[in-house]
């Protein structure tokens, strides 16, 4: 079974490497000032992220419709 | 330049060899100033130490008095000492260590892993307390070295610092450890075994919680104050250190003329008690030591802790210039944006005018004048403060040029800021305008009460004077009143009517009452009209709605009964407001349109008009209901709730007829006849079919009474328009007071072991009189039982305030404690301030300001609608 069927779990992409360079750009922080979440995660596992990548996460939110995160991820 | 950042604080134990490193003099006399009243060398006041006295020079760094920082010197104590602060962890120490070797008694595999155990938490950053006690467990029930297998003595550990084996546990043989004795085993302690007791052997070493020498602070941390008969008062600390300098003198003395052990060890005990009450006053076990007068000296452990302690008091919390406290006291003729100041504080209070070729002529206006607003001090630019006074102010306005300040008293528009504890949210701090008024309180719109949860039965507020021109202008635009009149909180205003506001604008409003010309003309002098329509008569609503901007508005008023279909425009009881592009046409104005936290037409206002408009609405619909309700009258008295005969008897009937029912059930329930309802014990099914009958019971006597307390009863047009107080109060005045509750039971608890409430009763009585029901109104007085039991649950209450406000208090201060560094950037990310680390990526979610929103929701659709079809049409 995959996790990410679940209703309750939201979307989770693993962020290409030039996307990871906008998103960067645009917030103005380097990697390490985003939230964490760990390799050993198991959404993390299934999606097969690894340390150093960024994970973005599609969340559906009763006030802003669809709102988006960020991880990234540590050992 | 950018701040550094710490980026770890560690704390060690200051080491015997560190004190002495740093220390500047050693010191053996306790004499501190010679008849001369020069300091003493070698004393507590050492001018080696740092100066004091003004003329005197620093013999360590040359400075004078303010100019030198002080320098620590050191006590070298002739026999050890423990420090109370460590004692605890020297207990652990030496039952946890051998007797003999001084190695840790657990085998090294266990200790490593007790080792490895504590890293791997320190890592997570979680409390590694645990292990420590468990380690401690352990340690202790040891009977045997497993390093060197000598036999181990259990150790007693006495409060506050006293060491004793436990030589034979029948015979209460005990043997007494000396600090010396205690400090030899904590020295044979290996750095190794140091670690599971949660001490780091790089910062600590066991034996240096027993002190051999003892720093003594810098003169300028105890400085004696010269009384005004020209007597020296030396500080507390100073004392203490005089007496642990003499006894350590008598010790040596004693020891050196080879006193016998018994005196010597006396003199140490001394020793011991005067260093332990040095560190700490307050211990345990031992009595302070008292100044002369009587009063315990307050030593370093007191210096620091509490709400007075430097943490608390100096660190965090400090004293501010410019500001003002006094009582506050009801004002409607002044603006929601105003705050009336006493005239005597308007005089001590000053505001900065920075002299500029532009506002020279003003500034000199202000030295020159002989009545308040006048120059209070002048600053020239060297900084020199002269006082203005009548004999030197025109020299002064001469003199007066660019670049000097003028302080000048507070007058009418200055910007304040006023502030009412505890200041739990952001409207606990507005900026006002100032109006100098006469007599000594602070006067304030009652309208804004509410976000000050301010009420004038003895409630004090501070006012504080913004001294700068960015801090003027930014209390003027961020914090001003009008600013805050809608909530972060819910997105609704905050600010509005109360008691007679509503009362009033009910009593103009309501129906399709007429007032005379003049009586209009009354209830609208206060407000600042242009223009008004040339009548003989005017109806409520029309009066209403000159104040009213131009808004269309419908909504269902307070008063609005909640019929199962709403009849909309002819609704009989006036309940449905319509406000046609700013024309009252139906409905009647209460707690629903102007009150505050509720307030639709003030919010409608807002979101229309902006702020400024909805300010002078406030101040307007203010004016206008205070007038109305002084000109129609409005009284309320006992009287009040009077019903007649028939009345009372229908509802004495209802009571005694519940009760009768409540008794038939008790009777069901002791005959086993009861039917259980599901999921519910016998018992249970029968205090809730009671509690059922006997609320039911309530509101019939409360129907009863309610219909012979018609709509002209100004009590009960106080509780439909929502300006105070509920219809239950009414019902309680004036037919049933009702069951009285603890803990949401009847009352059960009383006379425990006979199962009764009072001594009125007989045991296990459960009928409605013997459990709490009180069937008497408030109008009518309880008798004595009741008296008490309506105590009880009136206790309850109390108890409760009391509770929640301690706890929801620590949970708004560990609250602010965490997110004190959160800010929104302007590119709507949440960040940490210090590190930059994002914590939400869109403020809430959606971005969307709570102040802003619709009563919480990020957009209201039906407005929008609304308001195209308008442009439409």
């Amino acid at each position: 079974m995959r996790l990410q069927d679940h209703i309750l779990v939201p979307k989770h992409e693993i962020l290409k490497e030039e996307e990871v360079e906008k998103l960067l750009k645009l917030l103005g922080v380097s990697k390490e000032q985003l939230p964490k979440i760990k390799v050993t995660d198991p959404i993390v596992k299934e999606i097969g992220a690894k340390a150093g990548d960024i994970i973005k996460i599609t969340r559906k939110s009763p006030t802003a419709g669809v709102s988006i995160f960020y991880r990234f991820v540590v050992e | 330049m950018y701040p550094k950042k710490i980026s770890t604080i560690k704390f060690e134990v200051l080491s015997p060899q560190e004190i002495r490193r740093m220390s500047v003099a050693k010191l053996n006399n306790p004499e501190t100033y010679d008849d001369d009243g020069f300091p003493v060398e070698s004393g507590l006041m050492d001018t080696r130490l740092g100066v004091i006295d003004p003329g005197l020079k620093c013999k360590t760094c040359g400075g004078k008095a303010g100019e030198c920082p002080g320098h620590f010197g050191h006590i070298e104590l002739a026999a050890p000492v423990v420090h109370v602060g460590y004692a605890k962890i020297i207990a652990r120490l030496l039952s946890g260590t051998c007797r003999e070797c001084g190695r840790i008694l657990l085998k090294d595999e266990r200790r490593d892993k007790f080792i490895r155990e504590i890293e791997r938490l320190k890592a997570l950053g979680q409390s590694y307390e645990e292990v420590l006690k468990e380690v401690f467990r352990l340690t202790k029930a040891a009977k045997k070295c497993p390093h060197c297998g000598a036999e181990q003595i259990e150790i007693k550990f006495e409060k506050p610092t006293s060491f004793y084996e436990i030589l034979d546990p029948e015979k209460k043989e005990e043997q007494k450890l000396t600090p010396k004795d205690v400090r030899e085993r904590l020295e044979k302690i290996i750095n190794e075994d140091l670690l599971p007791f949660g001490l780091d052997p790089k910062a600590v070493r066991a034996e240096w919680f027993v002190l051999t020498v003892l720093p003594v602070p810098p003169v300028t941390v105890r400085p004696s104050i010269i009384l005004e008969t020209g007597q020296r008062s030396e500080d507390d600390l100073t004392h203490k250190l005089v007496d642990i300098i003499r006894i350590n003198q008598r010790f040596i003395e004693n020891r050196d003329a080879g006193a016998p052990q018994q005196i010597l060890e006396d003199l140490w005990e001394l020793l011991q008690y005067h260093v332990t009450t040095y560190l700490d006053n307050e211990v345990s076990g031992i009595p302070p030591a008292r100044h002369r007068s009587g009063r315990p000296l307050k030593t370093l452990a007191q210096r620091l802790k509490g709400k007075d302690g430097r943490f608390r008091g100096s660190l965090s919390g400090k004293r501010v210039n410019f500001s003002a406290r006094t009582v506050i006291s009801p004002d409607p003729c002044i603006s929601i944006g105003e705050v009336g100041v006493p005239e005597e504080v308007a005089k001590e209070l000053s505001v900065p005018i920075f002299v500029t070729p532009n506002n020279i002529e003003v500034a000199r206006e202000f030295v020159l004048r002989k009545q308040s607003p006048k120059a209070s001090y002048v600053i020239r630019p060297d900084g020199k403060r002269i006082r203005v006074i009548d004999t030197n102010q025109e020299e002064i306005a001469e003199k007066l040029e660019p670049g000097w300040i003028v302080e000048r008293e507070l007058m009418d528009g200055d910007i304040v800021l006023f502030n009412r504890q505890p200041s739990l949210h952001r409207m606990s701090i507005m900026a006002h305008h100032v109006r100098v008024l006469p007599y000594k309180t602070f006067r304030l719109n009652p309208a804004v009460c509410p976000p000050y949860n301010a009420d004038f039965d003895g409630d004090e507020m501070n006012l504080h004077v913004p001294q700068s021109l960015e801090a003027q202008a930014e209390a003027k635009i961020l914090m001003a009143v009008q600013e805050h009149i809608l909530s972060p909180r819910f997105g609704g205003p905050i600010l509005g009517g109360i008691h007679d506001h509503i009362t009033g604008l009910y009593l103009l409003t309501r129906g399709e009452k007429k007032f005379e010309k003049e009586d209009a003309m009354e209830f609208l002098r206060a407000v600042d009209l242009s223009e008004i329509p040339a009548k003989d008569e005017y109806m409520g609503k029309e009066i209403f709605s000159f104040i009213l901007p131009k808004i269309s508005i419908k909504f269902k008023a307070e008063i609005c009964q909640g019929c199962a279909i709403c009849k909309e425009e002819s609704c009989e009881n006036d309940a449905y407001v319509i406000i046609e592009n700013g024309k009252m046409l139906k409905g009647t104005i209460d707690e629903k349109a102007v009150g505050a936290f509720k307030g639709i037409v003030i919010d409608e206002i807002m979101r229309k008009f902006g702020s400024s408009i909805t300010k002078k609405f406030i101040d307007d619909m203010t004016k206008l209901a205070i007038r109305v309700i002084t000109r129609l009258g409005f009284t309320i008295g006992i009287d009040d709730e009077d019903i007649p005969k028939e009345a009372v008897q229908q509802i004495e009937e209802t009571i005694s007829e519940a009760e009768k029912r409540v008794e038939e059930l008790i009777r069901a329930y002791k005959e086993g006849n009861l039917e259980p309802m599901p999921g519910r014990s016998l018992e249970e099914t029968l205090e809730l079919r009671i509690m059922q009958e006997l609320g039911k019971a309530r509101d019939r006597a409360g129907k009863i009474a309610g219909r012979y307390l018609g709509m002209d009863n100004s009590a009960v047009i106080m509780a439909v328009s929502g300006a105070r107080g509920s219809m239950l109060n009414l019902t309680q005045m004036a037919a049933c007071i009702g069951q009285q509750s603890v803990r949401g039971e009847r009352i059960t608890r009383g006379y425990a072991y006979t199962h009764r409430t009072t001594s009125h009763f007989r045991s296990m009585d459960l009928g409605s009189k013997a459990r709490g029901f009180v069937r008497s109104s408030y109008k009518s007085g309880l008798s004595p039982i009741e008296f008490f039991f309506h105590a009880a649950g009136g206790r309850e209450g109390l108890v409760d305030t009391a509770v929640r406000t301690s706890q929801s208090g620590y949970l708004q201060r560990r609250m602010i404690n965490a997110l004190q560094d959160l800010k929104v950037e302007y590119d709507g990310t949440v960040r940490e301030q210090t590190s930059g680390v994002i914590v939400q990526f869109k403020y809430g979610e959606d971005g969307v300001d709570p102040m802003k929103s619709f009563r919480g929701k990020a957009v209201d659709v039906k407005r929008i609608i609304r308001e195209i079809m308008e442009v439409k049409e």
